[in-house]
Formats: C-alpha cells, structure tokens, sequence
C-alpha cells in the first residue's frame, strides 16, 4: 500500500480575478508534499462541490476577495453535504472581515487567513488538522 | 468498505472514493478492482499526449463536448476524463492543474473528471493510470480520454494504454529532425497539430507530413508492440504474421484550435474511424493483449521484488549500498550478491 496523499482543492469562487494569492497558497502546499487540484478563477460553488466530489479531496481552500464569503461559503457546506462531503474541511484566505471570523468558524471553516499569513502556518494548520486521523 | 454495485449503478461518489483506494494501492482498492475487472472492456480509451502547453488539456474540453452533443446528431456519450500531472519528485507533491481548462464539462452528469499525480512514474502517466481506467470503464463511461503528463521524447506508456493515441504538436516546436526522430510522434494513431491559428503552421505541418512519408507502414500496426518488445526484448515480436493482409492504418494529420474548437468535429470523426478500424480488423483485441500482458508482467514484477524485499535483512542492503557508493563493488555484483547470497 502506498503512503496516501493529501488531496487539496484550491479554488477561487466569485467574480474578482485577482489569483495570486491561490496561487502562492496553492505552491506552498504542493512544497509541503500534497497533491493540490488547482481549478483557477470564478467557479461557481456548484463547480467547486463538483470538483471536490470527483477528486474526493481531504481539504478545500477558497480564495475569496470579493466580500461575498458569507453568501458564498454556505452554499457550498450546503452543496458539500448534499454530497455526503461532510467530511471534507475548508479553509478561506483572502479578505475576511474579523467580524465575519466568528461566523465562517461556526458554520464548520476549519480556518481563515488574511494578509500576511505564513504558508508555513496554513500547512501546519492543515496537518494538524489530519494529525492522528489517517486520510482515507 | 465500498460497495461496488452502487459503482456500478452510476453512483458519482462511490466512483470517487474507489478511484483514490486505487491510486493509493490499498487492499479495498485492489479488491473492488478485482470485483470490477469483469465489467471493463467497453470503453474506448484515448490517449492524449504531447509536449507542455500544445493544448492537451483545452482540447479534451472540446472532444469532450463533442461527444456530449455530436453536431451529427448521434448518440450522445459518457465521457470520463483521467488528467496526469507531474509530482514532483524532491517532496512528491504535485499542482494538478487541467481542471482548469475543463471547465466548460462542470455540471454535466454525464462527464467525470480525475486529476492525477504522477507519483514518481516516468513513462507520462501514474502507477495506478490503468486501474482509474479500469473503474471508470466498469462505471459505464464510453469514452474514457487520458492525459498524459506534459511529454518529452520518451514518455510513451500511453500507447500501451490507449486504443487510440493522439499525439498534439504545436507550431514552432521543432523541425524535420525533430520529426524522425524514434519516440513520442511514433506512437500516434492520429497526429494533431493544435494552435494551428499560429504563425508556422505550414512548416508543422510540412514538417510532420513528411515525416509520415518516411515511416514505415508496418511499424505503425505495432506501435504498441514495438514499445513492448524494447521492454522485454526476450521476447521476440513472432505476431505480425497475425495481421495478413489487413488494411493499413493511414494516420492521419489533422489542424486543429482548441481555444475556439475550430477542427474539432473533424478530429473526433478520426478518433472514431479508427476505433472502427481497430472493431473491423483484429487490432482492438491485439491491443487489449498486449495492455494487459504489459500490466500482467508490470505487476508481476512489482511483486515479486516487493516480496523478494520483505526477506531481505535492511542492514545487507545498506551495507551493499554503502560498499557501491565507496567503488568496493559494482552495481552488477552487488546484484548478485543480494540475489544469490554468494559473495561477487
């Protein structure tokens, strides 16, 4: 048996077309060993939940700019659970307003990370999230 | 545990699930693979391959529509998509990026798309290529395409693979040399010239056409062989006399712009004519042999050194190791050292 790999879903839903953030977060990731699906820009969270069932992944990472991450993160938990994904955890990066922190936190997002986050601290965030509890 | 009926009755997160059991090599995945090896063997896989940035990935978007809705008005088809990306291979991570120009497949049922890291293989394609291929086949999908890594030379397990190989050239990526060359333009069963609203075209073209003028007709029947036979060269290529006088596959070289999908209707009636062509001479079932002796013999291999390894005291390894690293004794004798016990 091989030694399974973490699959992550790196994916920018809405309508601002700024990636570079994605695209660091996603590199780093790919640097600390895990298989990053890179879906690129405005997806639709529909096609994000979709991507995510076909690549059965571990962990979504959004990259919202756009200030819509309170319409559109339940969507997708909601699309994620139709799905029978519960399982899988999100994370946010981006702009997210400290007050809406608290909120994202509740409705199951593992974590969010503003400017200036190391991507050290994402990976650690992230295996620490799967530590003990051997991916699938 | 997975239940593989529901696999088979269509159930997208069954497959899902299955595919990474597969990729990860794990006893449920070679279980249900075992399971759903009776129900394969329907599918006409494509391969598609071709250097870094030719379009393999816009292209699959646009064969993949077509099939979804032929513009002739035939049946549509289910079409399932296994995209390869590299791994890397200092922290075997991997960015898997194809999906990006798939997006015009999301929300239809009728199309599944895999990414996948290449895990350390280097022949284009991952270890477990051929068992997603398998499932996906089991699941019902009629076309199942598979991307390759972006290809170099040599990268040519596809063509063990496909029944179909379709190799995509871009303009300006090389000249007549290039194009005689022994490797990735020799295993095509279809050569697509992609990006052909570029300057340079002609010369591609020039370029590749007379490169098939060249070939020798023979060699293109057993493309697939011949990779085979360099592979185990014991055994000596005695088949050909199987083929008779059965009509030769001319391969053809079509233009193609996946960006706007120019081309594309004709592309997919070749890939069509030569899954006929394959179905009307014995060339389907020749293929299909030699894929799964080649995987028959791939994971013999793998086992047996895997289980031979299991035996084998990790201290003599190392110690064998180092005694090579100093120059003590060469490669071939500590082979034959930790094979037969005897010192070289």
């Amino acid at each position: 048996m091989d030694e399974p790999k973490l699959r992550v879903l790196i994916a920018k839903p809405g309508l601002d077309g700024h990636d570079r953030g994605a695209k660091v977060v996603a590199r780093a990731l790919r640097d600390a060993g895990m298989e990053v699906i890179y879906t690129g820009l405005r997806q639709t969270p529909e096609m994000i939940a979709e991507a995510a069932l076909q690549e059965d992944v571990d962990v979504i990472g959004l990259s919202i700019l756009s200030g819509a991450h309170m319409a559109l993160v339940p969507r997708i938990f909601e699309l994620l659970s139709a799905n029978q994904q519960e399982h899988v955890k999100v994370f946010i990066g981006g702009i997210v307003p400290d007050e809406d922190v608290d909120e994202l936190l509740a409705l199951g997002v593992s974590g969010v990370y503003g400017p200036g986050t190391l991507t050290t601290d994402i990976i650690r965030d992230i295996r620490q999230t799967f530590a003990g509890e051997r991916t699938r | 545990m997975i239940a593989v009926e529901s696999l088979l009755n269509g159930n997208r997160l069954a497959l899902a699930r299955t595919l990474t059991q597969i990729e990860n090599n794990t006893p449920e995945g070679r279980r249900v693979l075992d399971e759903l090896f009776l129900h394969t063997g329907q599918a006409h896989l494509v391969g598609v391959t071709g250097a870094p940035g030719t379009g393999k990935s816009s292209l699959v978007n646009q064969l993949a529509r077509y099939y979804r809705n032929p513009p002739d008005g035939s049946k549509s088809r289910r079409v399932a998509v296994v995209a390869v990306d590299p791994s890397s291979p200092f922290t075997g991570g991997a960015i898997l990026g194809d999906r990006v120009r798939m997006r015009d497949l999301s929300g239809d049922p009728g199309v599944f798309i895999r990414s996948m890291a290449s895990r350390g293989s280097l022949g284009g394609l991952a270890v477990a290529t051929s068992g997603v291929v398998q499932a996906l086949d089991a699941a019902g999908f009629e076309l199942v395409m598979i991307e390759t890594v972006g290809a170099g030379q040599a990268e040519v397990d596809i063509a063990r693979l496909a029944h179909t190989t379709l190799v995509i050239e871009a303009p300006g990526l090389g000249d007549d040399i290039q194009a005689i060359k022994a490797g990735i333009l020799e295993i095509a069963d279809i050569l697509v010239i992609n990006k052909a609203d570029r300057p340079g075209v002609e010369n591609t073209e020039r370029a590749l056409k007379s490169m098939l003028q060249l070939a020798h007709p023979v060699e293109h029947v057993f493309q697939d062989q011949v990779t085979h036979h360099q592979l185990y060269p014991e055994q000596q290529p005695t088949e050909s006399a199987d083929v008779g006088d059965e009509r030769l596959w001319e391969i053809p070289l079509t233009r193609t712009v996946a960006t706007t999908g120019e081309g594309v209707g004709k592309l997919g009636v070749f890939i069509d004519q030569h899954r006929a062509y394959l179905k009307s001479g014995g060339g389907w079932s020749r293929r299909e042999k030699y894929r799964l002796q080649s995987e028959l013999d791939s994971l013999l291999q793998a086992t047996l050194v895997s289980r031979w390894r299991v035996s084998l005291p990790k201290e003599k390894y190392v110690s064998t190791l180092e005694q090579v690293v100093r120059r003590q004794v060469s490669p071939w004798q500590a082979v034959k050292y930790l094979l037969d016990g005897s010192e070289a």
